[in-house]
């Protein structure tokens, strides 16, 4: 059972800021919740899912973020409340429909949780989902701790239904995967009954149809609804000032940067002389509020992750209210006191208000610094690769010295998932284009049609499993219906693996763990009028062999399903299929002509270079016994025994 | 007698290692053994890649007061815990101090760049004098070997936190963590965990109370 539903109102307990989301809505009442995994927001509905028997709920990792918010919406609809999680990059992929749903209105409280991911720390971008609240009307709110993140998705289910319209709390990664201690509020009843009433009077907001047209009584019916909001932001206990009456700079932040300006204004001392202004109802701006606190000081700072919104935001405001509260000056990321790329610190806000106030600030001594760097230098970077005994490892393996073969500068278009790892050295720097979430099909469909123009290199695309439902299926169909040349490769470990094993349609299970029918990607393919094969990663011949008859082939669209379940899977319970042994006496190491493939290009980390010695090992510790190695070693000195 | 206080408030913990090698856990376990006794306890932790061989490095800040910045602060740690050897030198080098404490796990993790001979690995007495050089206490314990031993290498982690306890400097024993370890794990893993940890308070010598 899960702390979430056992914790007991007033008691006080360490959560994961995604725990204390998911715990929010909980305690807001919710009963359908939706997303699609991604770092870091994916423990929300994976919370949520661990209690959806004892507290009633619906819950689903949808096949992509649009359809999320689509399941989501419908639950609203029907009068029950919902939430909607996602990564940044999935508020766009979900955008459209937002769009339609702002102008529609949605019934019971609706919550979207996009979680973005300043500095990019397991991401492809570091996009903003901030912007598109702005974009498509509707209000935005930003917890900036731990105990703010539970509360504030109860604030924004109420909001939600005050104004019946989607309401966004933003996360990032700094909030939603640190934990910090929180205190329980109450859980309510669980009943809960769905009806779409939709059979009143069509403008009725409760009876009648869910629509956003006509467009131009909507959109405005849309905007009243944001004035409605900002009146309720004017109030909000969540907005919080800490500081002097008249400090000499006033610090405006929101989110995760909370945490750190209250702690870079801890470092420098600075308490008596700076105010900080803890906004959480970042959009739109309440006026009222701001003027109170921008009417006490010339100087401003803001403090945000990533690029400039609020500090916008503000400046705007301010302009407005000048004639009542003078000119002011403002810092942050336009005059390039704090960084527009990457995440921020306390270390980097300390070193703007330094800036500011023409103060020292010197961490720790420069002799120990340059020691401590000296020292630091001798240790080797950690890149990342594939783990032991991970399929792709093999995949790539094949995938790469098969394009050498086929010797036509033949390339493959990457994707989302671990395997977008191969467009580094542990994947033999395969991937020659990463982008969204199925853009490497959509790319080589591009590609596979440029044959008029003279290019006859091969096209090659891979996919996830995950992925291939998510968003590779559409520009397959594209591909197949276009009549372009493209061979998909798909990476099927049995799994969302990247985020932690969530199900997806290809497998036998949903989010509750209850079984479900399972589509068969190369069934599908098969139907859409791909030529399908299937291999075993693990076994290279025979995945060498088919490829490069696939890519000899006669052109049109190939599907090449390379199964294997991902090592870490819960479902192997770390067990190895192979005791590998290596044979000193047989491998002949810098003497073999192999030039060290084992670990100077395959390099497996379960495998290890012992220059004084002059052979490869196995580290016991390390291996996973997927039992590759042993196809690598042109020596045989690598040997494989089933594991009973 | 365990001690109660903090001797700075933040108090400030690194967990660090590599992937795979149970940081995410530790840190939750020390941070729930502090949450218990009412301390106010942020962790930030960065874990997207830490299955892939990447660094992964836990930020614990212990107060009795509020909530801090899930970044520790440069040159602010005031405990560093290494589950990997050259991991304690990149930790020194942005968050150390020369008053900083060190618990270093002799076992090296090879990085890609080593296994591939690109780059060279220190050695061992190496790294144990740059890291002793930067410190004010430094403490080696071989965690990964005798985990072996025990039977399972990722109990490593749980060893290096019997021996963090037994460095002494925060407030925690062996009472705290089998409350911590008895509520999320079953009775038969409980078991392998309290050895796992008592060998670890035993690496470093001290008679725990």
């Amino acid at each position: 059972m899960s702390i979430l539903i056992e914790g007991k109102s007033g008691t006080r307990h360490l959560l994961m800021g995604n725990e204390a989301i998911a715990r929010g809505a909980l305690e807001a009442g919710v009963h359908v919740a939706a997303g699609y995994p991604g770092t870091p927001s994916s423990e929300i509905i994976e919370s949520l899912a661990k209690v959806c028997g004892p507290r009633n709920l619906y819950v689903e990792w949808s096949v992509n973020e649009k359809v999320a918010m689509e399941v989501a919406a419908a639950a609203s609809f029907a009068g029950l409340r919902s939430l909607c999680v996602m990564k940044q990059n999935g508020v766009n992929v979900a955008s459209d429909f937002l769009l339609h749903l702002a102008g529609s209105g949605t019934r019971a409280g609706m919550v979207i949780v996009p979680c973005d991911d300043p500095g990019a720390l397991s991401s492809a971008n570091e996009g903003e989902s901030r912007h598109f609240a702005r974009l498509v009307e509707i209000p935005l709110l930003e917890p900036g701790d731990f105990q703010q993140a539970k509360d504030m998705i109860k604030w924004a289910f109420a909001l939600s239904e005050q104004i019946r319209n989607p309401v966004m709390v933003r996360s990032v990664t700094r909030l939603s995967h640190a934990s910090g201690n929180v205190v329980f509020g109450d859980l309510p009843a669980v009943d809960a009954e769905a009806y779409f009433k939709h059979d009143g009077p069509a403008l009725d907001p409760l009876q009648g149809v869910m629509l956003s047209y006509p467009v131009a009584l909507k959109h405005r019916g849309q905007q009243e609804k944001l004035q409605q909001a900002v009146s309720l932001f004017e109030q909000s206990p969540f907005n919080t000032y800490e500081g002097p009456e008249n400090p000499e700079l006033l610090v405006i932040t929101s989110s995760a940067c909370c945490l750190y300006s209250t702690e870079a204004i801890h470092l420098l001392g600075l308490e008596e002389r700076v105010g900080l202004l803890k906004l959480t109802t970042t959009w739109p701006l309440p006026p009222q509020l701001m003027e109170n606190y921008l009417a006490r000081t010339d100087k401003i700072l803001v403090v945000e992750e990533v690029i400039r919104f609020l500090e916008n935001e503000v400046k705007v405001l301010a302009a407005e209210l000048a004639p009542r509260i003078g000119i002011k000056t403002f810092f942050g990321k336009k005059d390039g006191l704090l960084p527009t790329v990457g995440e921020l610190n306390p270390d980097l806000v300390a070193g703007a208000l330094a800036r500011i106030f023409k103060m020292d600030y010197e961490p720790v001594a420069a002799t120990y610094a340059a020691q401590a760097a000296e020292m630091a230098a001798k240790a080797p970077g950690r890149d990342l690769t594939f783990c032991p005994g991970c399929p792709h490892r093999a995949s790539f393996w094949t995938i790469h010295n098969v394009l050498e073969m086929d010797n036509r500068q033949g390339f493959v278009c990457g994707d989302i998932g671990c395997y977008s790892l191969a467009m580094l050295p542990s994947g033999f720097s395969t991937l020659k284009t990463l982008h969204a979430m199925g853009s490497g099909a959509g790319l080589a469909s591009g590609f596979g049609k440029l044959k008029a123009f003279g290019m006859d290199q091969p096209a090659v695309a891979v996919s996830g499993d995950s992925t291939f439902f998510h968003a590779v299926l559409p520009a397959l169909v594209n591909a197949v219906h276009q009549q372009s040349d493209i061979t998909l490769i798909v990476l099927d470990n049995s799994g969302t693996a990247m985020t932690g094993f969530q199900p997806h349609p290809g497998r036998p299970v949903d989010a509750a763990g209850n079984p479900a029918p399972q589509i068969d990607i190369a069934s599908v393919c098969e139907a859409i009028g791909a030529r399908v094969r299937t291999c075993d990663p693990f076994d290279l011949e025979r995945t060498e062999r088919t490829l490069l008859e696939m890519l000899a082939d006669t052109p049109g669209v190939k599907v090449l399903v390379l199964k294997q379940i991902c090592a870490l899977s819960p479902e192997k319970k770390a067990k190895k299929m192979f005791e590998m042994r290596l044979d000193e006496s047989i491998c002949l190491g810098e003497n073999c002509g192999c030039n060290r493939l084992c670990t100077r290009i395959f390099k497996c980390p379960g495998l290890n270079w012992d220059a004084a010695a002059g052979v490869a090992r196995i580290d016991e510790v390390i291996c996973a016994g997927c039992g590759v190695c042993a196809s690598i070693c042109p020596a045989g000195a690598i040997s494989k025994k089933e594991v009973a | 007698m365990q001690q109660t206080t903090l001797l700075s408030d933040p108090y400030n913990v690194i967990i660090t290692g590599v992937g795979g090698q149970g940081n995410v856990m530790a840190s939750r376990v020390l941070g729930n053994m502090l949450s218990e006794q009412g301390f106010e306890v942020t962790i930030g932790e960065t874990f997207g890649a830490s299955q892939r061989g990447g660094s992964v490095m836990s930020h614990l800040r212990i107060s009795r007061q509020t909530a801090w910045s899930p970044q520790i602060p440069k040159a602010k740690a005031h405990v560093v815990v290494a589950l990997e050897p050259i991991e304690a030198l990149r930790v020194l080098m942005v968050f150390g101090n020369p008053r900083t404490r060190v618990l270093c796990n002799t076992r090296p993790i090879q990085p890609v760049a080593v296994i591939c001979g690109d780059a060279a690995y220190p050695d061992g007495t190496e790294i144990r004098r740059a890291i002793g050089e930067l410190t004010s206490d430094a403490r080696f314990v071989d965690a990964t070997d005798a985990a072996v031993r025990l039977g399972n290498p990722i109990l490593g982690n749980i060893m290096m936190i019997g021996a963090l306890a037994a460095m002494g400097g925060l407030p925690i024993g062996r009472a705290d963590f089998k409350v911590v370890i008895s509520r999320t794990m079953d009775a038969d893993k409980v078991t392998a965990n309290l050895a796992a940890y008592d060998m670890g308070v035993d690496m470093i010598g001290a008679k725990e109370q």
